[in-house]
């Protein structure tokens, strides 16, 4: 085989043409001169040279790849019937397009926050370190934050598994001062942090061991797309003539830019400044997990191997890292921690954590929405076939082989499922992106590589191949398989279809009716799911709250003077026009993070969520205090300690006792002394930082007596005002009198929303799928009844001539449906009960096995077949008898 | 002319040997497609009676593998013909196919060889 020739055939058939015609031009001639007449001589030559087609056809044959050039003939045939046919193709087309397209969609998505690997070089070799089961919460956590520092420079310091190591952490700072103030999420890394990843810069330089120094350091990296948004794509000079930023109060010089493909190690989340980490005054804090340690395994060795030195090293590293000022229990269970090593090639990703199972959920659901496109395409192909029993039995008659036929009607399925397919690819690329938008919260763009490449193609690919097997092979194999001779009788008049005629469309509907129940199912769960958590009531007020955080650490007010601005910023936003009340939290509801402190009563000890807030917090939160008093500014920073508690820390630390009077004690922390505090009041159980989880103990404390106040707040607003306009009033007054004081807001309830994002996009989705599914199913227990019916006319005439009732037909016809859509529905609800396993997790106040859901989604299925079967079953009932006896 | 039919007096020519043939009338010089069967009539007294069409399936063949080359060119009596040449190559295949050819032909011609008693 060769595609030179193949390609130039056409070419080649003409030159070959040419030298045939010169060949008996010359033996003509030769004829001539030996004395015949210029027409004898133009016979003998012919006849000498032979039949002039036949050896083009050789040398033609020679040339073509034989199973490709009928391929090729058995698509030009297939594009040929679907033309005329347009409605099938449509269909066809568009089912398949919408099939492979949200498939193709949904594993884009996949591949990007799951699959793919970091864009450096031989990300395989990446592997991270951590804490064996994580730190169970000990000293404060920061996003990524696995280690610590002083933990980081032991590990690399005595390590041997790694040919490098690096650790990086990632925070969201601001440039510009105060209301001028920008977001940047900032990347630290340690210097070896780009030469162990092997990267170049894509300008200037990348951050180096020597970068790293003492606070404050002054070179900086920013990522590409950073650079291109923010700083113009301005050119980095280098020896001061740099570009220089106020990032996060320091004066930092850009000395280079990464690579466009290089986001950093967090999938979902571009950095935008790179900074190297910093030897602070004080010794590094040994309780601040703030670091992800990374490193390149040695080639020589497994990922088994180092797991067993980190092991190994464990015991020496956590006991020189013990930090201070923590209860004998507490470090021993910190000196019993043990490192292990873990593969890192995909980087690591909340997003990943997040959507992980609804993405393969959501892959599950789109293809089984494929599945049943395809049995539909299948019913559709069948129906096509038999009405081509004749043509097909002509062929067969003639000589045509089966496989040949075979051939030919797998070309035709190719063909659509092709067509499908590329209009699904250009499909899907909308539709991941319109995902990726959809799991982006407000105004913090989810950043993904959604890439059109091999992989994806790939995917189609394989999606479209099975596909087309799927609905293209059954029918095929079908038709291929009938007996010319009783083909062409059958497709005479006066014959009804035999039983197993239909048995292969029988069977794809009831697959069909099952698939659309388990997806119906499937969609009712995450609809009521989401819906449960979207009519939630947490316990306090949501509308009318606008969240504020305000940071001051701009300005130069001493450390003293701290809790007295705090007080000062919140009467000027009470004074507010519009304000009905506002109050200060060190922990803001419903939105995350968290706050803890270990706390004993009497012989109870265990921990409780803490927060300190302002007198008017359970009134602007509309939260009741149901026994004893709230706060009031009678409680100062010199008054008895006092706490009100929730009704679960009642139960869990009083037994349910009457709480008043008993006290309660903090353990010592850092900053946080050991503290007893009087407990003088109590409110319901309400929600602490995500709407979806159980309420845990919590214990308010009076602002006034926060021992560690920062230089900022949160601020809760209540107000009838729309949270735009409170926003904008809140950030002029405080713009005005205080601009080096950074700002900012949101509305509570658009926070819970975006917190919702992911039941969101699980409830439309799954909601959108089983609609679909069920749409699907019900066009394709129409055609196939419409079509049975059709192939009974002559049947149904006889019976109605002979005097049967018109409800006897519609009966006859709806038993037939109703028994397909019993075995369909039970079987569907059999396969809902096993596959909802997998989803529990995912839904929130209701089980998998939920039984409204079922009969929900089985009543609702069998109303849409009932009258998808109805209505073919009256246009039979309506049968003129004669014109259907007639009727060949 | 006469299309060989039964073989007994003309026989047709052994699959393969056609190439043969082929190439080693063009040892002889450049040739175009009705040279070379007339060529291959002659040289054989007229045994070998190819049906000339079919020449051309076997000179497109042995382009094809690159043991001949072509060029368009001017015919004796002022005529365009596609011309053959032998390359490198063809050359080479020819000394091997000869040199298959006779010991084909010795080895029938022992076995046909008179019995001695």
């Amino acid at each position: 085989m060769s595609w030179r020739r193949f390609i130039r055939r056409r070419w080649w058939d003409q030159e070959r043409a040419r030298e045939i015609d010169a060949y008996l031009e010359i033996e003509t001639a030769d004829n001539v001169a030996r004395g015949m007449s210029l027409r004898e001589a133009a016979a003998a030559a012919r006849r000498k040279f032979g039949n002039p087609g036949l050896v083009r056809e050789d040398i033609y044959r020679m040339n073509t790849i034989g199973w490709l050039e009928s391929i090729w003939q058995d698509l030009r045939y297939g594009a040929r019937l679907l033309r005329l046919s347009p409605g099938f193709a449509v269909v066809a087309i568009a089912s398949l397009a919408l099939g492979i397209g949200a498939n193709t969609a949904i594993f884009q998505l996949l591949d990007a926050v799951r699959l793919r690997s970091l864009p450096v070089r031989n990300p395989q070799e990446l592997a991270e370190v951590k804490i064996v089961g994580g730190n169970h919460g000990m000293g404060l956590n920061q996003q990524y934050g696995e280690l610590t520092r002083p933990l980081w420079q032991l590990i690399r310091d005595k390590q041997q598994a790694f040919s490098g190591m690096f650790a990086w952490g990632v925070n969201q700072r601001y440039v510009g001062k105060g209301s001028q103030m920008r977001h940047f999420n900032q990347l630290l890394v340690s210097g070896d942090f780009f030469a162990v990843l092997g990267m170049r810069p894509w300008r200037g330089r990348l951050l180096i061991a020597e970068d790293e120094g003492a606070c404050p350091t002054s070179a900086a990296v920013v990522s590409y797309s950073y650079w291109q948004s923010e700083l113009g794509g301005r050119d980095i000079g280098s020896g001061g003539a740099g570009i220089k930023l106020e990032a996060d109060n320091d004066l930092v010089e850009i000395v280079g830019v990464t690579p466009p493909e290089f986001f950093g190690m967090v999938v979902g989340q571009s950095f935008d400044i790179a900074r190297p980490f910093c030897r602070p005054k004080d010794a590094l804090r040994r309780d601040i997990y703030e670091v992800s340690v990374m490193g390149r395994v040695r080639r020589d060795w497994s990922l088994q191997r180092a797991s067993a030195e980190m092991e190994a090293l464990s015991p020496g590293i956590f006991e020189a890292t013990v930090p201070p000022g923590r209860d004998p229990r507490t470090d021993e269970m910190y000196k019993h921690f043990r490192l292990g090593v873990y593969p890192a090639s995909g980087g690591v990703s909340a997003l990943r954590e997040t959507y992980d199972r609804s993405l393969w959920l959501l892959l599950g659901i789109t293809g089984l929405v494929l599945l049943i496109a395809c049995a539909n395409l299948a019913n559709l192909m069948l129906a096509r076939a038999s009405a081509r029993e004749r043509e097909i039995a002509v062929r067969l008659a003639l000589g045509a082989s089966r496989g040949r036929l075979f051939r030919q009607l797998l070309a035709e399925s190719g063909l659509v499922a092709g067509m499908g397919a590329a209009l699904g690819i250009a499909l899907a690329q909308i539709l991941s992106r319109a995902l990726v938008w959809s799991i982006s919260p407000e105004g913090e763009a989810v950043n993904l590589r959604i890439a059109t490449d091999w992989r994806m193609l790939l995917f189609a690919a394989v999606v479209t191949a099975l596909t087309c097997v799927v609905f293209g092979v059954v029918p095929a194999l079908r038709s291929t398989d009938s007996q010319p001779a009783s083909a062409m009788k059958a497709g005479g008049r006066g014959m009804t279809a035999g039983r197993e005629r239909f048995s292969l469309q029988r069977l794809m509907i009831v697959t069909q009716i099952s698939v659309s129940v388990v997806l119906l199912v499937g969609a009712l769960l995450f609809v009521r799911s989401f819906r449960n958590l979207m009519t939630l009531d947490p316990g306090m007020r949501e509308g009318g709250i606008t969240f504020a955080f305000l940071g001051f650490w701009q300005s130069d007010l001493a450390r003293e003077r701290w809790p007295e601005f705090q007080r000062q910023l919140l009467e000027e936003v009470q004074a507010i026009p519009g304000v009905l009340s506002a109050a200060t939290t060190t922990q803001a509801p419903l939105r995350g993070g968290s706050w803890e402190h270990s706390v004993r009563t009497g012989s109870i000890e265990g921990n409780s969520k803490f927060t300190w807030i302002s007198p008017d917090y359970f009134r602007t939160m509309g939260i009741p205090v149901v026994r004893g008093r709230g706060f009031s500014r009678d409680d100062t920073a010199t008054s008895q300690r006092v706490a009100v508690v929730n009704q679960t820390f009642v139960r869990r630390f009083l037994g349910g006792a009457d709480p008043l009077g008993h006290t309660l004690r903090t353990a010592p922390e850092p900053n946080y002394p050991s503290t007893v505090y009087e407990i003088v009041g109590v409110i319901p159980d309400t929600k602490y930082n995500d709407i979806r989880g159980e309420t845990p103990p919590i214990t308010f404390a009076p602002a006034s007596q926060f021992p560690a106040q920062g230089p900022w707040t949160n601020m809760m607003i209540y107000s009838n005002a729309p949270p735009a306009a409170v926003t904008a009033a809140v950030k002029q007054r405080i713009g005005e009198k205080h601009p080096d004081v950074i700002a900012e807001l949101g509305s509570l309830q658009q926070g819970i929303r975006d917190g919702l994002l992911q039941e969101q996009l699980m409830a439309m989705l799954a909601g959108f799928f089983g609609l679909l599914a069920a749409v699907l199913a019900m066009v394709g227990l129409y055609g196939v009844i419409s079509y049975i019916v059709a192939r009974r006319r002559n049947e149904i005439g006889i019976r109605l001539a002979l005097g049967a009732a018109r409800g006897q037909v519609i009966g006859m016809v709806m038993r037939e449906a109703g028994k397909l859509l019993v075995v369909g529905v039970a079987l569907g609800t059999a396969l809902s009960l096993i596959a909802g396993r997998s989803v529990g997790s995912l839904l929130f106040g209701l089980r998998p096995y939920d039984a409204f859901t079922l009969l929900a989604a089985d009543g609702l299925l069998a109303s849409i077949a009932v009258l998808a079967a109805f209505l073919p079953a009256r246009k039979a009932a309506k049968l003129d008898p004669m014109s259907a006896l007639r009727w060949e | 002319m006469r299309r060989s039919r039964t073989g007994a007096t003309e026989p047709e020519i052994l699959q393969g040997t056609l190439d043969m043939l082929i190439l080693q009338i063009l040892a002889l010089g450049p040739g175009h497609g009705h040279t070379i069967a007339h060529a291959i009539e002659r040289r054989s007294e007229d045994v070998l009676q190819v049906e000339h069409g079919s020449l051309y399936p076997a000179l497109h063949r042995l382009e094809d593998r690159g043991w001949i080359a072509s060029f368009w060119g001017t015919s004796e009596n002022n005529r365009k013909a596609r011309y053959y040449r032998l390359t490198t190559g063809g050359r080479k295949q020819l000394s091997e196919e000869t040199s298959r050819w006779e010991r084909i032909v010795r080895a029938v011609n022992l076995v046909l060889r008179p019995v001695v008693e």
